[in-house]
């Protein structure tokens, strides 16, 4: 049961650091492309871009968590 | 961009929320006879039929009833299983496993569809297992067409239907004229793959030879993930959501970049240039693990936001059963077609994300330093 429970918290806490950085990603992005619509097209494909990144560490941590478990 | 921005167009406005209505009206009925059933039925395990659907399966169910008599009725259309088993390729329909009851003889050998998978057994059709329950038994080399084949079959022929007419009338015609029929919407595709995904990612002199490849995958996924949210026959198949798939997909942009990387980037990967030497130490390994993280998260990526996906959809329809009341269902049935309207992004999304970062990451291999 333990073991159980501390990856539900590791999980937790993966989720809680990945939505930080996104949210962090996301509202610098809506900020650049409130100041500058001219470019929020570029901005925008620069957001997805590490937005990707920042889920695929997420993402390998869900996956060793589910592993370990 | 151009595309997410229309989408979001079609969806405003009054006239898209009198069809949304509609819809849920529709599908109420569905959902009410569903949660009736269900006081006949004994436990509903909500887990199992999840992973249930968003498994491979030899059969591809269409619908199953209890019909007045109390008799289960399942409708499904049979794939063929291929096995290749010491020297012997035996082909048959998987309707000869009878769901499981019966065993199918393979030389000296027989095969038993076991939950979803075959096995090879003894003429008893014994099924071993170890203390964590896992099966003992060996399996055979599996070359069967399963729903998700099957699935990607399908995709890979309304590819063929969409563009061959589009690129027949090209060759005749030009490039010049004003698009027609399957052209109309094959152009704005192609031109937003190609300009605003590769060519930004890119060298212009280089961005041609990979615009196949990558407007493949992009065409291939979406169509796959398309297909995996209709919920009844033809589509349904989790075939984005499995990782052989999204695993083979990411092998190819792996093999690709590493194939045509420039010296440059072999020398930031074994000598990165510019740094002291214990920080070479440092960094040479992590760049080296790094060619191959690239395309594991590639792959993880788009096997999770599809495969969470289905399993939120059905998760919301479950509390239907698990509840064991009709009054749920209204909601459920609206959350539910919620999300299934943020997967329809969420298919455009994943494709348009695979496609940006392979280009990316070739991108970074065969780039000029400027």
């Amino acid at each position: 049961m333990e073991q159980i429970s501390f990856t539900a918290l590791g999980l937790g806490l993966i989720i809680i650091g990945v939505s930080l950085g996104i949210g962090k990603i996301g509202q610098a992005a809506m900020e650049a492309m409130a100041r500058q619509p001219e470019i929020a097209s570029k901005i925008q494909t620069a957001m997805i871009i590490i937005a990707a990144l920042i889920e695929g560490a997420g993402l390998f941590a869900l996956v060793l968590a589910w592993l370990v478990n | 961009m151009m595309i997410f921005d229309r989408c979001i167009k079609l969806a405003g406005g009054k006239r898209f929320f009198k069809h949304f209505l509609a819809i849920c009206c529709l599908l109420m009925p569905v959902a009410l006879s569903a949660g009736e059933n269900l006081e006949e039925e004994s436990e509903f395990d909500a887990a199992a039929m999840i992973m249930h659907h968003i498994g491979d399966s030899y059969e591809y169910s269409i619908l199953s009833f209890t019909n007045g008599r109390g008799e289960k009725i399942k409708v499904s259309l049979p794939l063929p299983v291929i096995i290749w088993h010491k020297g012997q390729l035996k082909v048959f329909m998987s309707s000869s496993f009878k769901g499981g009851d019966e065993l199918v003889p393979i030389g000296d050998d027989y095969l038993r569809l076991y939950h979803e998978k075959v096995y090879l057994t003894d003429a008893s059709g014994a099924i071993n297992h170890d203390e964590s329950q896992s099966v003992l038994n060996a399996q055979p080399i599996n070359l069967s067409i399963t729903k998700n084949v099957a699935s990607m079959m399908l995709s890979c022929l309304i590819m063929l239907a969409i563009f061959i007419p589009a690129a027949r009338r090209y060759s005749r015609k030009g490039a010049l004229v004003a698009p027609k029929g399957a052209q109309s919407i094959v152009e704005p595709i192609v031109l937003f793959v190609r300009d605003d995904i590769i060519r930004a990612q890119i060298d212009k002199d280089k961005a041609d030879r990979f615009t196949p490849f990558l407007l493949t995958i992009f065409l291939f996924i979406l169509i796959n993930n398309i297909l995996g949210l209709i919920p009844f026959f033809p589509g349904g198949a989790n075939a984005s959501g499995n990782i052989s798939f999204t695993l083979t997909l990411a092998a190819f942009t792996f093999i690709l970049t590493n194939i045509s990387g420039s010296k440059h980037y072999w020398k930031d990967v074994f000598v990165v240039p510019g740094t002291p030497l214990p920080i070479k130490l440092l960094l040479v390994p992590i760049e080296f693990i790094g060619l191959f993280t690239k395309p594991f998260a590639l792959m993880l990526r788009l096997f999770a936001n599809i495969t969470a996906g289905h399993i939120i959809v059905l998760s919301l329809i479950s509390i239907i059963f698990v509840m064991k009341t009709i009054f749920v269902a209204p909601v459920s049935v609206f959350l539910s077609i919620m999300i299934y309207c943020l997967e329809f992004l969420v298919s455009f999304l994943q494709a348009y994300i695979f496609t940006l970062l392979s280009s990316l990451f070739i991108g970074l291999a065969v780039n000029e330093h400027h």
